[in-house]
């Protein structure tokens, strides 16, 4: 019975880690989204960005150099996508998807006339990364029998990401909810001609909220690779930025309700690997790929309004023409 | 996507597209020069090795077999002002649906009738895995974007999960299916070269290639020569329009996709039934994503479609040869003018259309004011 409710609570555990890239890749997209661009490019973002952290970190032996470094190109494709989306009035989808390939293809590249590791980057030491903290008296008080494992297993031991991410959460809601820019960004993304009217810049809010995506989005890349692994690999994003779409909308274009379908999401992917090639009573080997497909398979179910109703915001994708 | 007022067609359909590559590669060849290679020699390897070595060209062939079959998948959904991202979906499935038949029926069926039920059995999975997107879209309002997103990583799903289990050739490791017999075989265009006489290199080229060329016609035929087209047209110019005119929109939006995806699962003719002999994991490897930007460049015509097909053809055939040739730059360098391309043709499609119309106005009538509106947005 102990040992279940250990396997348990590491599961729990294995979830925040693995749902800390989404949450932070999700709040980046409800600012853009929110302000009426598409972001199809978080995945493209998160890998330029992932590359940038291991390669920095790399060369100057500092995850902090790497995160900055992860923030400053992943703004970069922000503004890119900003360029082509707002300024030249282009398609948001298209440009997004040019942002993955691209990253894709280049990441590879320079990894590979860089480093000649087959596209990855050298293996990160310890102090190279973003190291687990430890809180205080977490092996005294994961003595108590039952509730000390949640403080030691659960609460503990995370890196300094993962807290960002929650506090991503906080904030994103918070500017969303309370404050003026966050007034003027949810307009800009349901009927950019009244803020115009009003006299304030679409153009000014929608860069202004692709930068905020771009430095969350840097810090779930600085995150994959220099703090949950040691170290870049090809492709290592992996569909997270488009899985991390998905929960955006799973969770209606709201912060906490993305969060909970980051987490759920998160969940899936850590019973995925604890039940990989696990036989299940009655059932048989564990059914991994179709745990693995269920965000997909859910989100499709919810768009299509089979259980509630996701919403987006209405003047997504249309670029803003004043004459209009 | 939609040709702004101000350009002359000729400079839309010819010098943009070309500039539009070129730009892709100025960019390229600055990342080669910082990588300390020379682009002008990375340039002329991937010349060679897409034409000029001894089956290169067939290579390149076979490659935009592919694109053609994935790019006219993405430009008729266009015509209807869809964006089908699921060709490579859609693709998958096809290969799923080609592979189930010949597994079933190619030990009896001899091929004239093998082949052709293993054709529509592709086209017959791509279209399902297509008309879901559209009828979801149609009917229940989900975003087609966001859906085929989601349907791409799902079809990864199940091919994953058949073919590592139900559809698995027996007693073995690897997640594929066994070959099938000579029967759903497309006969390679070197054999057939060699059986009348001709000399020809070994290469992966076959019969698919006609059967796109094929496609082209039909997707001509059916755009721009049937009243579906024209009822696809006009749902892409204006919905609203379409449905005062009386014509069923939800239904032309479906049917629109089931095409779409057809042609992309047609894709699985070329891998499957003309290269592979088997169906096996991730054979479709990003072409469906290629397919966007060929019917960008294409400008989402059949004829634009082949030139941008054989263009991508070359890149890949040639980029391959870089790893060969370079140990700093390799195939992926191919990836990023990929996705440099989607980029100046899609995302900053309005880069040089207003300098461009400027300068052509300035040298055709002189003298007289070109107006500087006109960038809206398809």
């Amino acid at each position: 019975m102990d040992d279940l409710w250990l396997q348990f609570l590491l599961t729990i555990d294995a979830t925040f880690r693995l749902a800390t890239p989404l949450v932070l890749c999700a709040m980046a997209g409800i600012f853009s989204e929110k302000s009426g661009i598409i972001d199809i490019s978080l995945e493209g973002k998160m890998l330029m960005s992932a590359f940038a952290a291991a390669a920095v970190a790399a060369l100057t032996s500092s995850a902090m150099a790497g995160l900055w470094a992860a923030i400053g190109i992943s703004v970069a494709l922000g503004l890119l996508h900003g360029l082509a989306s707002i300024t030249l009035r282009g398609n948001q989808v298209i440009s997004g998807l040019a942002i993955n390939i691209m990253a894709s293809g280049l990441t590879v590249t320079i990894g590979i006339a860089m480093f000649q590791k087959g596209g990855q980057t050298p293996s990160l030491a310890r102090y190279e990364r973003f190291r687990p903290i430890e809180l205080p008296f977490a092996d005294q008080l994961g003595q108590i029998p039952f509730l000390g494992p949640i403080y030691r297993e659960v609460i503990s031991g995370h890196n300094i990401l993962v807290w960002v991410a929650l506090i991503a959460v906080l904030f994103t809601a918070f500017i969303l909810a309370r404050t003026r820019f966050g007034l003027r960004l949810r307009a800009v993304g349901e009927k950019p001609e009244a803020l115009d009217s009003a006299g304030i810049s679409v153009v000014k809010t929608r860069f202004l909220a692709l930068i905020i995506a771009g430095v969350l989005c840097g810090i779930a890349g600085a995150y994959l690779s220099t703090a949950h692994g040691s170290g870049f690999v090809r492709e290592m994003t992996a569909g997270k930025g488009y899985i991390a779409l998905a929960a955006m909308i799973f969770g209606k274009w709201q912060p906490r309700g993305a969060l909970y379908a980051c987490l759920l999401f998160g969940f899936l992917e850590a019973l995925a690997s604890r039940l990989q090639g696990i036989e299940i009573p009655f059932i048989g080997a564990a059914p991994v790929d179709l745990i693995l497909a269920l965000p997909y398979l859910l989100t499709v179910i919810l768009l299509a309004g089979f259980v509630g109703r996701a919403v987006p915001p209405r003047a997504i994708g249309q670029p803003y023409i004043k004459e209009r | 996507m939609s040709a702004p007022q101000d350009l002359p067609r000729w400079a839309d359909v010819g010098l943009i597209p070309l500039l539009n590559v070129l730009a892709a590669l100025l960019v390229s060849g600055i990342v080669v020069a910082i990588i300390g290679e020379n682009p002008f020699d990375a340039m002329m390897v991937m010349l060679k090795g897409a034409f000029i070595y001894k089956g290169s060209l067939g290579y390149t062939l076979y490659y935009a077999t592919n694109f053609i079959f994935t790019g006219l998948a993405v430009a008729v959904a266009f015509h209807a002002l869809l964006f089908n991202i699921g060709g490579e979906g859609q693709a998958y499935l096809g290969g799923l649906g080609a592979g189930i038949v010949c597994l079933l029926f190619d030990s009896m069926l001899p091929a004239l009738i093998m082949v052709p039920l293993a054709i529509l059995a592709s086209a017959g999975f791509g279209a399902i895995w297509g008309a879901i997107p559209g009828y979801l879209q149609a009917k229940r309002g989900s975003h087609i974007v966001i859906t085929t997103i989601m349907f791409n990583f799902l079809a990864a799903s199940i091919m994953v999960w058949l073919l590592a289990g139900s559809l698995k050739a027996p007693g073995q490791m690897s997640p594929e299916t066994r070959s099938f017999t000579r029967s759903a075989e497309l006969p390679f265009i070197h054999d057939i070269a060699n059986s009348i006489g001709l000399e020809m290199a070994r290469s992966p080229l076959n019969l698919s290639f006609v059967i796109a060329l094929l496609a082209c016609v039909g997707v001509w035929v059916l755009i721009w020569r049937s009243r579906l087209g024209y009822a696809i047209r006009t749902t892409g110019h204006s919905a609203g329009a379409a449905e005062y005119a009386g014509i069923p929109v939800s239904r032309v939006i479906i049917i629109t996709m089931a095409i779409s995806g057809g042609l992309a699962g047609m894709m699985a003719i070329n891998e499957i039934l003309g290269v592979q002999h088997r169906t096996i994991l991730g054979f479709t490897s990003g072409y469906g994503f290629t397919g966007i930007a060929v019917a960008l460049m294409g400008r989402n015509h059949p004829i634009g479609i082949v030139l941008a097909s054989l263009l991508f053809g070359a890149l890949y055939q040639g980029g391959a040869e870089l790893d060969f040739e370079f140990s700093t730059i390799n195939r992926e360098m191919v990836l990023l003018i990929q996705g440099l391309i989607i980029l100046f043709s899609g995302g900053l499609a309005y880069m040089f259309n207003r300098p461009l119309a400027r300068l052509l106005g300035l040298w055709l009538n002189p003298g007289k004011n070109i107006p500087t509106t006109g960038a809206e947005n398809g």
